[in-house]
């Protein structure tokens, strides 16, 4: 780290990397950092202590209120993952990934954004079940992304008669096509069902930290799925897509021409020849009524 | 007086902050509210159900936007994005002022999402006031800044926290969101007389006051948001009323939220002082906002 260049940036550098410092196990702060820093000698020489508190206990106060304020957030956030884990393996996840990939962004919406990217460097995390917990992880981030991404103006009638195999399709911002291993959808539907969510920014101080309730995944087996996380309404729904359909979107969000797109989805397809026009009719007939197609 | 150009002349009532819980009953119930107060960041979205709900407030009530992350005593620069997708949003909502904290939250990119106490040097006065005036600069809207409850005092401090906002504000030409329960809260906390502080800010500046609740502990009083407002912060409202005037009042209530009748009814308590103030002649404004504090709370005690 440079030499800082006011006592401003300094203090803010010192108060914050005593703030971000995991909690202990007792969610105290720890009297000395993983890196070997003393938070005493930090919090002696930047904070005044009072005549009821030491300048270790009016900092300790800022370090609970950043992990709190985190912890709620992260499991309203992945409630399913939460379940697939259980609380303490949960636990220990949220407080390496919170560690390691700090907030960057304005919006505590973000705060997830990198877990899956993090999970690949860190599968330890992951628990007994691995596929299952990542899996958990696409679908709970795509649900966040499909929430409040954009939504463009919907292609016309005229437009979309107009398509020929050349062109190139724009799906809406807020789609996601997932393919996973396990049949997680059905689970996170249950859990945030009995969740509930509220999740906003607020600027109040939290006395502790907000448990939710776990639910424990006791018997689900690995089945294969294809969806199609998607907004409509302002609610989102899971769509399960066969593996043609998700073979086509994933063609054309990635910006495959229309004819390239059905070439790439119908290749491998056991679906008789015979059988794809109508189902190219009837898929394409059924995004667009939902708004998938947009300008 | 409460009527300036820091709230674009506006003469607001009585509002609450909008929250998830009470969307439901708000939108199929239509309750009469002054205005509504929202957190700024949790609609600074592309799209989706919270732009939604508020299209749907803001065809049926006024709505001023409440920061929670602009850090304007950060020493990090000011974020484009948010400043971009903050813009997008005073154009949607049209808020006639634009509030965030006196506060740092951020370092070198990385965000706490708290709102960390600054330290009452020159220096972040001059950082500060900058970036303040960056804001309004690019929002074009008036922005006020609102005071923060603390739990930590700075070695480095130059001054007490209301000489600080008073420089702050002064340099930044900016108005103040003064909120009296955060007073409270830091009175306590840092041993110091609260009505100095409130008798100390410049009341032209005032654009709109906050009251709320927070929760005492052996040592300290944190800023919860998740009880009624207590008598002692009537008292320090009573006297903010005295002096700035009748001016645009937002109960917060975060945590442990009631009923939208409950909280509204909370609120509605500080229409009593405002009135009085209003309706009393200048010279006699004093006497008529400490005889509505009395009445609101008894027993508890007479307003100071």
């Amino acid at each position: 780290m440079s030499e800082p260049a006011s006592q401003l940036l300094d203090i803010q550098r010192r108060m914050a990397a005593a703030v971000m410092h995991p909690l202990t196990r007792s969610e105290t702060m720890p009297r000395r950092r993983h890196d070997g820093a003393s938070n005493l000698r930090e919090a002696d020489a930047i904070i005044r202590p009072n005549d009821r508190l030491t300048s270790f206990e009016r900092l300790e106060i800022y370090n609970r209120q950043y992990w709190y304020r985190l912890y709620t957030c992260f499991e309203e956030d992945f409630p399913g993952l939460q379940a697939i884990l259980g609380r303490a393996k949960f636990d220990a996840l949220m407080r390496a990934y919170l560690t390691d990939c700090p907030s960057e962004s304005f919006s505590l919406r973000n705060l997830g954004s990198r877990l899956e990217a993090w999970l690949d460097q860190h599968p330890e995390h992951l628990g007994p079940k691995p596929m299952l917990a990542r899996d958990m992880v696409r679908l709970e981030w795509a649900h966040i992304e499909a929430f409040d991404s954009e939504e463009r103006p919907r292609l016309s009638a005229e437009a979309l008669a107009a398509i020929d195999e050349n062109s190139t399709l724009r799906l809406q911002p807020y789609l996601r096509v997932l393919a996973l291993s396990w049949p997680v959808d059905d689970l996170l539907l249950q859990v945030r069902t009995e969740n509930g969510s509220s999740a906003s920014s607020t600027n109040n101080a939290s006395t502790s930290r907000k448990r939710r309730h776990v639910r424990h995944v006791a018997a689900l087996a690995p089945r294969p799925i294809h969806l199609a996380v998607h907004r409509h309404e302002n609610s989102v729904w899971y769509k399960p897509l066969s593996p043609e359909e998700f073979g086509l979107l994933s063609a054309l969000i990635a910006g495959k021409t229309l004819g390239d797109a059905i070439d790439v989805a119908l290749t491998t397809s056991s679906l008789p020849e015979d059988q794809r026009p109508a189902f190219l009719q009837e898929v394409f007939a059924t995004w667009a009524m939902l708004g998938w197609f947009t300008t | 007086m409460p009527a300036n150009r820091f709230n674009s002349f506006t003469d607001y009532g009585v509002g609450i902050g909008l929250r998830i819980p009470h969307y439901q009953h708000i939108l199929s119930r239509h309750p009469v509210v002054d205005w509504f107060e929202i957190i700024s960041e949790n609609y600074m979205v592309d799209g989706g159900r919270p732009l939604e709900v508020l299209d749907q407030i803001l065809e049926q009530y006024k709505v001023v936007q409440h920061g929670v992350s602009m850090y304007f005593g950060s020493a990090d620069p000011l974020s484009r994005e948010h400043l971009k997708r903050l813009k997008q949003l005073v154009r949607r909502t049209k808020t006639p002022w634009l509030s965030d904290h006196l506060c740092w939250g951020s370092v070198d990119g990385r965000y706490t999402h708290d709102l960390l106490p600054m330290p009452y040097t020159w220096e972040a006065v001059e950082v500060t006031a900058q970036k303040i005036r960056q804001v309004q600069d690019f929002t074009e809207v008036p922005v006020v800044v609102e005071n923060v409850s603390s739990y930590a005092e700075f070695h480095a401090s130059e001054m007490t926290e209301w000489e600080f906002l008073n420089e702050v504000v002064e340099r930044a030409d900016c108005g103040i969101l003064l909120d009296v329960n955060n007073i409270y809260v830091s009175s306590k906390n840092h041993s110091f007389d609260p009505f100095t502080y409130v008798n100390s800010v410049p009341a032209h500046r005032v654009a709109q006051i906050h009251i709320a609740g927070h929760s005492k502990f052996e040592k300290y009083i944190l800023d919860t948001h998740d009880h009624p407002v207590l008598p002692a912060v009537w008292r320090l409202y009573a006297r903010a009323i005295e002096r700035c005037g009748p001016t645009a009042t937002l109960l917060e209530w975060d945590d442990n939220i009631p009923t939208f009748e409950e909280v509204h009814a909370e609120a509605l308590k500080a229409t009593k002082f405002l009135k009085a103030a209003a309706e009393a002649a200048p010279n006699t404004a004093t006497a008529a906002v400490q005889a509505a504090a009395t009445t609101l709370l008894e027993p508890a005690g007479a307003a100071r």
